[in-house]
C-alpha cells in the first residue's frame, strides 16, 4: 500500500496508516521492477550482445583480426568486408569483434580491481572510524582531486604501455570512487537499528560487517560498478588511443580510432565502427546502471 | 458536552457517499477505501478510529484530492461539501476549499512546517492567498491566531522559526494555520500521536475550547479510543476500508455492536485496576488483512470469534443497530449483545 | 526496595552525558541525557521505565545493555560489573541479556530471512549445534511466539508489524536469557496487536522466569505489566514505587501530571476528566531533588524530605 501514507508520516510512535510496508523484496520483485524499464532492458540486451561477441570472437569473426591483406588496403565496405578494411588490409569487422574483448575485458577487470580494493577500504574506513578513517579518506580525497582520466593516463604512463597495465591504471584510478561510496553506505547502514540489534545479540564486529552491513550495501555498489564500467571503457579507449593500452597488432577500439584518425578523409569507416562500438557499449552500461539504480532504489519502497 | 447531531431537515456540512479509493501497484489493485458513506453536521465533532490500512486517513486525503495519482485513484463515490461535489471540482477550486474552508492538521508538525520560513509567514500564507489580506493585516491576524492557540508572548515569537518551538507548540502553530481562514471544518489526522501524553492532553483541551469559541466541525482521526471518548460527538470505527460501526460516542462505547469495536475496548488494560485483581488482556487474534487480498464478506470475520457463516461470505451493510440508540449504526450479521449475554451466562 | 532476594541487575549512579559542540568546533558544555539514576531489577520482575520523549528512558536501556555504555556509574549483572568485561566477555554475556526494540520494521535486517535472523542467536552462542538441531530449535521458537515455522524462509517485508515483533522476541528468548530490555516494544504496533504482544511477553516471563526492563510511554500498559515502575523526567528518576503504590498514590507532582493526562476510554468519565483538568491550574513541578523513601519501597525525588507526605 505504498503512497497511501502521506500525511501520516510513519513515525514509529504511531501505527502508520498502511498495510505491511513494501521493502527490498526478493529477486522476483527486483526483476519485475527491472523488466518494467525499457532503457534498462535495452542496455542489458546490448551488453549481452557485446559479451557474446567478446566470448565467441574466434567463431564470429570472419577473418583473423591481425591478418593483413595488401590487396585490400583501406577498402570500402563490401560484401567480403562488410565494415571495410584498415590501412594494412585487416578486416575491420573482425577487429571490432576482437576489440570487444579488450574493451569489455578492460572495463570489467579494472572495475573488479577497483571494487576489490575500494570495498574493503571503504568498509574499514566507515566501520572503524577514527584515525584509520581519517588516513584512508585523506588519501581518497587526494586521488579524487585529480580527474579520473588524467590520473589513469599518468598511472598508465608510469607503468608502461600494455593492456594489463592500462587495466591496472584504470582500476586504481577508480578505486577512490568505491572507497567513498562504500564508506558512506556503511555509515548509513551502521546507524540502522538492525545493526544495533545484531550487536545486542552478541555479534562480533567482523560478523556485523560481513553479515549485516555488506549485504545491504551491495545494491549501491552494483549500480556504481555498472556505471563505472562505462567510464572504464572510455578510459581504455583513450589510453589505447594514446598508445598506452592495447599494443599493435592486437585490436582494441581505442587503438583502432588512433590509427583511423590519420585516414579520416580517405577511409572514414575505419573510425566510424570503433567509435560507434564505444558509444554503444558506454550507452548500454549507463542505461543498465540507471535501470539498476531505479530497480534497487530504497525510495521505491516507502 | 453538547452533541448536535445533524438534524434531518438541514443538509449536512459534509456528505460522503459510497467513496471508494484504490491503489494500483505491483501486486494488483488495492482497495484502500471500499464504499464509505456518512454525513457530518455543522459544528459536529466526528472521531474516526482505526488502525493501519483501515482507510481512515486515506479516505480523507482522497476527498481533498491529496492522494498521489498514480498509484492512487478515487474509484467511485461523491463527497458533497456545502452542496458541492469535491471530487468533481477542478484542482484550483479544490485548493481554495482546502486552505480556506477546510483546515487540516497532520501528525508530524515538524515535517508539515517549512523549516526555512518564520511562523508568521507560514500562518500568513493562507490568509494572503485565500482572503487577499495585505502583509500588515495578515501579520496582525497571525498574531491573533497565535494568541488563540495559547502560545505565550505571541507578538514576540512571530518571527521565530519552527525549530525554536517545542513539539506541542509546533502542533499549536499547525492548528493556528488550520484555523487561519475560519474554516467550517477542521480535519486532524493523528494530530496528537507524535506528542507526549501531557502535551496531548493540552492539545485536546485546546481543541475543545476552540470548538466552543469558534464552532467549527471537526473530523478527528486517531487510533486512540481515549482521545475520541473525550472529544467526539459521533464516533466511527473503520477497518479494512469500511465503516464497521458508527454512532453517538456514549452509545458506541457503552453498547458496542461490532465485535471489532468491542475487541478494541476490551483489549485496553484498566488503569484503575491493581496488579493483583487484573485478568489477562483480552486480545484480538490475528492481524489486519492484506488489502491486496481482502477476505470475502465481513473483513473482520477471520479474526472474529462471533463470526457466523454468513459473515465469511457476504459483507454486511451499515444500518441501524436493532434496539440501539437512534443513529447507532453497525455493519454486522450477528447480534453482539445477545452473544455476550449468552457468553456471560455460560 | 532491598528485599530478601538479591537483585539480578543493579544500576548505580548511572549517567550518560553527550558533549555539545559549539558551531566553531570547540568543546562546549555537556548534555546530560541521564543523570545519577539508580535502580534494581529482581529475578522474575518487570520494572517499568516511563517518561516522555527526552526523558532519557531509551538511553538508560542502551546503557544497561552496554550498547551505548554509560559515562559514569555501574551496571552490575548478577554481581558482575559489565563495564569491566572485555568486548569478548561482554558478547558472551549477551546470551543472558537481550533486547527487544521499538520498531520491528527497523530492527530486522531486510536481507536476512526470519529463520536466519532467529538462528543467528544459536550460531553465535551455540556453535556446537548442528544444522538440523538448529532448524528444529528455530521452528520450536516460531511456534512458541505464535508464528508458523513454515514462514522461516520469508524476509521481513513479507510480515506484518506484529509478526515482525514476534520474530524479534523469538530471537531475544532463543538463548533463554534472564534479563530482557524491551524498549517501547508495542509503540509501533497496531492497537489490535498490542495486547497480543504484551500477553506473549508476560507468558514468556512466567515460563522462563525472565526479568524485564519495560521502557514505555504507554502508562496503561505499564500499569498492567509492571511490578514496579520508575518515572523519569529530564534524565532523572522522580518517583519509583510498586505499580500499585505509584498509580494508586502518586506523590511527585510530575507523576500526578503524567497519570492525570492519560485519556480514559469512557466518554462520560473522559469528559469529566477534561473538565476537571482545564479548571485546575497546572501544578509547579520542582526540579532535581534526592530520592527519599516516603513509604516502604516508595521513593520520591524531594529537594527537602519534608516536601512529601503521602
Amino acid at each position: 500500500m505504498s503512497g497511501a501514507e502521506i500525511g501520516t508520516t510513519g513515525r514509529a510512535a504511531a501505527p502508520p496508516e498502511a498495510a505491511p510496508r513494501r521493502e527490498p523484496g526478493g529477486a522476483g520483485a527486483f526483476w519485475r521492477r527491472l523488466r518494467g524499464r525499457r532503457g534498462a532492458l535495452l542496455g542489458l540486451a546490448i551488453v549481452a550482445a557485446f559479451a557474446v561477441l567478446a566470448l565467441g570472437a574466434a567463431w564470429i569473426a570472419p577473418y583473423d583480426p591481425t591478418a593483413t591483406d595488401w590487396g585490400a588496403v583501406r577498402a570500402a565496405p563490401t560484401l567480403a568486408h562488410p565494415f571495410g578494411t584498415d590501412e594494412v588490409g585487416r578486416d575491420v569487422l573482425a577487429r571490432i569483434v576482437y576489440g570487444a574483448r579488450a574493451s569489455l575485458g578492460a572495463g570489467l577487470t579494472s572495475v573488479a580491481l577497483a571494487v576489490a580494493l575500494g570495498l574493503p577500504l571503504g568498509m574499514l574506513a566507515g566501520y572503524a572510524g577514527g584515525v584509520v578513517d581519517g588516513a584512508i579518506m585523506r588519501l581518497t580525497d587526494a586521488l579524487l582531486a585529480i580527474p579520473f582520466l588524467i590520473l589513469a593516463i599518468a598511472l598508465a604512463a608510469f607503468l608502461g604501455p600494455s593492456l594489463t597495465n592500462a587495466m591496472v591504471a584504470i582500476g586504481l584510478s577508480a578505486t577512490s570512487i568505491f572507497v567513498r561510496l562504500t564508506r558512506a553506505q556503511v555509515q548509513a547502514i551502521a546507524a540502522e537499528e538492525y545493526v544495533e540489534a545484531a550487536r545486542a545479540v552478541g555479534n562480533p564486529p567482523w560478523r556485523i560487517a560481513l553479515h549485516h552491513i555488506l549485504p545491504n550495501i551491495v545494491p549501491a555498489i552494483l549500480v556504481q560498478a555498472t556505471l563505472t564500467i562505462a567510464a572504464a571503457i572510455i578510459a581504455e579507449a583513450s589510453l589505447s588511443f594514446l598508445g598506452l593500452g592495447q599494443q599493435p597488432p592486437d585490436p582494441s577500439w581505442g587503438s583502432m580510432l588512433n590509427t583511423a584518425k590519420n585516414f579520416l578523409d580517405q577511409a572514414p569507416w575505419m573510425a566510424i565502427w570503433p567509435g560507434l562500438s564505444i558509444f554503444l557499449a558506454v550507452l548500454a552500461f549507463n542505461l543498465l546502471g540507471d535501470g539498476l539504480r531505479d530497480a534497487l532504489d530504497p525510495r521505491e519502497r516507502p | 458536552m453538547t452533541a448536535p447531531p445533524a438534524s434531518p431537515a438541514a443538509p449536512p456540512l459534509l456528505e460522503v457517499r459510497d467513496l471508494a479509493v484504490a491503489f494500483d501497484g505491483d501486486g494488483g489493485t488495492l482497495r484502500a477505501v471500499d464504499g464509505v458513506s456518512y454525513g457530518l453536521g455543522e459544528g459536529e465533532t466526528l472521531g474516526i478510529v482505526g488502525e493501519s490500512g483501515s482507510g481512515k486517513s486515506v479516505h480523507v486525503l482522497a476527498m481533498l484530492g491529496l492522494i498521489p495519482r498514480p498509484p492512487g485513484r478515487v474509484s467511485g463515490g461523491r463527497v458533497l461539501f456545502c452542496g458541492r461535489d469535491l471530487l468533481a471540482l477542478p484542482e484550483r477550486a479544490l485548493q481554495r476549499v482546502r486552505g480556506a474552508e477546510i483546515g487540516m492538521v497532520f501528525q508530524d508538525p515538524m515535517s508539515s512546517l517549512n523549516p526555512a520560513m518564520t511562523v508568521a509567514a507560514q500562518i500568513a500564507e493562507p490568509l494572503r492567498i485565500h482572503l487577499g489580506l495585505d502583509a500588515r493585516s495578515a501579520r496582525a491576524r497571525a498574531r491573533d491566531l497565535l494568541d488563540l492557540v495559547r502560545i505565550p508572548e505571541a507578538g514576540r515569537r512571530l518571527d521565530l522559526y519552527p525549530h525554536e518551538f517545542s513539539g506541542g507548540q509546533r502542533q499549536r502553530v499547525m492548528i493556528a494555520i488550520g484555523l487561519a481562514c475560519r474554516p467550517k471544518l477542521l480535519i486532524a489526522d493523528e494530530a496528537t500521536t507524535a506528542l507526549d501524553v501531557t502535551v496531548q492532553a493540552e492539545i485536546v483541551a485546546l481543541v475543545r475550547e476552540l470548538k466552543r469559541e469558534i464552532g467549527m466541525a471537526i473530523i478527528w482521526i486517531t487510533h486512540d479510543l481515549g482521545v475520541v471518548a473525550g472529544l467526539a460527538d459521533t464516533v466511527q470505527v473503520m477497518y479494512a476500508g469500511r465503516i464497521l460501526e458508527r454512532g453517538p460516542v456514549d452509545a458506541v462505547f457503552s453498547d458496542p455492536r461490532n465485535a471489532y469495536t468491542l475487541g478494541l475496548i476490551r483489549s485496553l488494560p484498566d488503569l484503575s485496576r491493581g496488579r493483583a485483581g487484573r485478568r489477562r488482556l483480552r486480545q484480538i487474534e490475528g492481524s489486519p488483512p492484506d488489502m491486496r487480498h481482502p477476505p470475502p464478506g465481513d473483513p473482520f470475520a477471520p479474526r472474529n470469534p462471533y463470526a457466523t457463516a454468513r459473515c465469511r461470505t457476504e459483507a454486511p451493510p451499515l444500518r441501524q443497530a436493532p434496539g440501539a440508540a437512534p443513529g447507532h449504526l453497525v455493519a454486522a450479521w450477528y447480534d453482539l449483545p445477545a452473544l455476550i449475554a449468552r457468553e456471560d451466562r455460560a | 526496595m532491598r528485599a530478601a532476594p538479591s537483585p539480578l541487575v543493579c544500576v548505580r549512579a548511572l549517567s550518560k552525558h553527550y558533549p555539545l559542540r559549539h558551531w566553531w568546533g570547540g568543546r562546549g558544555s555537556v548534555f546530560r541525557a541521564v543523570e545519577d539514576v539508580s535502580f534494581d531489577v529482581f529475578p522474575g520482575e518487570t520494572l517499568g521505565l516511563v517518561g516522555e520523549s527526552g526523558s532519557g528512558k531509551s538511553t538508560i536501556g542502551r546503557a544497561v545493555t552496554m550498547l551505548n555504555p554509560p559515562t559514569a556509574g555501574t551496571v552490575a549483572f548478577e554481581g558482575t560489573d559489565l563495564a569491566t568485561l572485555s568486548p569478548r566477555a561482554m558478547r558472551r554475556m549477551r546470551r543472558r541479556i537481550q533486547m527487544v526494540f521499538q520498531d520491528p520494521y527497523a530492527a530486522l535486517n531486510p536481507r536476512m530471512s526470519a529463520g536466519a535472523y532467529v538462528a543467528e542467536a544459536f550460531r553465535l552462542h551455540r556453535p556446537e549445534m548442528g544444522r538440523a538441531e538448529r532448524r528444529d530449535e528455530v521452528a520450536a521458537l516460531f511456534r512458541r511466539v505464535g508464528l508458523d515455522p513454515r514462514l522461516a524462509g520469508r524476509f521481513p517485508h513479507q510480515f506484518s508489524g506484529g509478526q515482525r515483533q514476534r520474530i524479534c522476541i523469538a530471537r531475544a528468548v532463543a538463548l533463554k536469557p534472564s534479563f530482557i530490555v524491551a524498549d517501547e516494544p508495542i509503540a509501533a504496533l497496531d492497537v489490535s496487536i498490542q495486547a497480543q504482544v504484551v500477553n506473549l511477553l508476560q507468558d514468556l516471563q512466567e515460563e522462563l522466569g525472565l526479568s524485564y526492563l519495560f521502557i514505555s510511554h504507554d502508562l496503561r500498559m505499564v500499569r498492567y505489566l509492571c511490578h514496579r515502575v520508575a518515572v523519569l523526567r529530564r534524565g532523572r528518576i522522580v518517583e519509583l514505587a510498586s505499580s500499585d503504590a505509584l498509580y494508586g498514590n502518586p506523590v511527585h507532582p510530575y507523576t500526578r501530571a503524567l497519570l492525570g493526562a492519560v485519556p480514559v476510554p469512557d466518554p462520560a468519565a473522559e469528559r469529566a476528566r477534561l473538565r476537571a483538568a482545564s479548571a485546575a491550574p497546572a501544578p509547579a513541578i520542582p526540579e532535581g531533588g534526592v530520592l527519599t523513601e516516603v513509604a516502604p519501597g516508595h521513593w520520591v525525588a524531594a529537594s527537602k524530605p519534608e516536601d512529601h507526605h503521602p
